[in-house]
């Protein structure tokens, strides 16, 4: 009896534990987006007077060469660049989701068709491919989200496929339709629940790397424009001034950046320790 | 109730050899059918014909005259070498036991399993445990033959005999037909009505 409660403190820490630390990451992220998107232009308005400033009270991480806050402007960029990320991630996803399933489900020249298309996807340098893709849908924030959108998918759909065959071939599911279950029942209540968590730990694994490639290609300048606060053109911008001793204009841009990949990371890992039924009921 | 299986063949591509030639059999009713041979024998695969679960490359499988019903509940049901991969890890063992019909307490008490035990997942039970339940949930009155594929071969004796001593029980109360499926002799003899040596019938 004693050890059965002890147990019990356990599963309650561990599971707790864990949310709490998806609730934070998740409150961060989220409150940079909606500050960003709320965020009064005049905040990272250009003031020719304020050039160059190093970090100080009034402005935590310094101004540019027009002025501008980079506080606000890194907040109001990366809260872009999280719009971009997410929006294509999601589209991504959904790809990589549809893709996956057919294949696993129809098999034969449907599978076969899907895995070439794959291995294409993913045979291709990425970057070549976003670049290709956003220059060729004339750049710009609608040539970034559609770059990053189609070329996030291949190893998520391989994922899905994967997930799907592994369930629909178990003793498991096999056994329930044995016993008289639907098709629609077992989707329901066996394939569903299996495929969905790694389905979404796939997306939100997705966002760091769509939001790391919108940074990117912006970087280079395929991207999102110049007049347009995002991290990607904040740290090119930045590039032109760090050997005259401009250090905050790109360490600040890039923690944050940094620090946002990081947490959606966390919070892919820890909910894949959660939903993973050998490690999530420990 | 009566099993036939006539002729059955079976291969799982058009090119690879056969795994079974013209492969006949008959289980009457609340007979205990053991069938033994080395490994890679095909005795699981014929087994995964008798339920259902591959079809035969040619021959078929008759129960009372008639094919498997291919939606439904199964009159010929099925259990595992190992019962870990048998349930979904993600439900609880409540959930998994009911899944085609309610076995009673009285059922439960007699297969050993603990009322504590239906509320945990199945990586909180041990490999005896979790048979007792993959046991269980196909023991429905509508079941007419049970196919145990290697039951018992991971359980340490006790539980085997626990296990089999139930079977039994079950099997003369509803007039259960099993086909066993065995490594062991000394577990077939015991166990079994008759015993069929694979190799013998395969005609390969």
């Amino acid at each position: 009896m004693e050890k059965k409660n002890i147990k019990l403190k356990e599963v309650i820490n561990r599971r707790t534990l864990v949310t709490i630390f998806v609730a934070l990451a998740l409150v961060y992220l989220v409150g940079i987006f909606l500050w960003g998107i709320f965020m009064d232009p005049s905040a990272y308005a250009v003031h020719y007077e304020n050039k160059f400033i190093s970090p100080c009270a009034e402005h935590p991480f310094g101004t540019d060469f027009m002025g501008r806050d980079m506080f606000a402007r890194s907040i109001k960029g990366l809260s872009n660049s999280l719009i971009v990320g997410v929006l294509a991630a999601v589209v991504s996803s959904i790809v990589a989701l549809i893709l996956g399933i057919a294949s696993a489900v129809f098999g034969g020249w449907v599978d076969r068709f899907v895995n070439w298309c794959v291995d294409l996807c993913m045979g291709l340098p990425h970057i070549v491919l976003l670049i290709l893709i956003s220059f060729m849908v004339g750049k710009g924030t609608k040539g970034v989200t559609i770059a990053v959108a189609l070329t996030h998918w291949p190893a998520l759909t391989r994922i899905v496929r994967a997930e799907v065959m592994q369930v629909r071939s178990s003793q498991y599911v096999q056994a329930a339709y044995k016993m008289g279950r639907s098709r629609l029942q077992v989707a329901v209540t066996h394939i569903i629940p299996h495929v969905l968590p790694a389905y979404l730990i796939g997306l939100i694994l997705l966002f760091p790397h769509a939001i790391m490639h919108e940074a990117s290609i912006t970087f280079l300048g395929f991207g999102l424009p110049a007049e347009m606060p995002a991290i990607g053109v904040i740290l090119s911008e930045a590039m032109k001034h760090i050997t005259t001793g401009k250090w905050w204009l790109a360490v600040y841009p890039g923690l944050m950046l940094l620090v946002a990949v990081i947490l959606f990371d966390v919070i892919g890992e820890n909910l894949k320790k959660l939903w993973n039924p050998d490690s999530g009921n420990e | 109730m009566q099993l036939t299986v006539e002729n059955v063949s079976f291969r799982y591509t058009e090119k690879s050899p056969w795994i079974l030639k013209d492969v006949s059999l008959e289980i009457k009713e609340g007979e205990r059918v053991g069938i033994v041979g080395p490994s890679g024998y095909g005795k699981s695969t014929l087994a995964r014909i008798i339920a259902g679960y591959e079809k035969p490359s040619s021959g078929r499988v008759l129960l009372d005259g008639e094919s498997l019903p291919e939606k439904g509940f199964c009159p010929v049901q099925m259990v595992y070498q190992h019962p870990e991969m048998a349930v979904n890890p993600r439900w609880k063992m409540e959930k998994t036991l009911n899944e085609c019909w309610h076995p009673d307490e009285a059922l439960l008490t007699r297969m050993g399993i603990e009322k504590s035990w239906l509320t945990r997942w199945p990586s909180e039970l041990s490999g005896g445990e979790l048979q007792r339940f993959c046991i269980a949930r196909v023991l429905s009155p509508e079941t007419k033959l049970l196919v145990c594929d290697e039951i018992t071969t991971m359980l340490d004796v006790i539980t085997q005999a626990q296990i089999w001593q139930l079977l039994l029980e079950v099997s003369r109360k509803n007039n259960l037909g099993m086909l066993v499926i065995t490594h062991n002799m000394t577990l077939a003899g015991q166990i079994c009505t008759r015993v069929i040596e694979l190799p013998e019938i395969n005609r390969l």
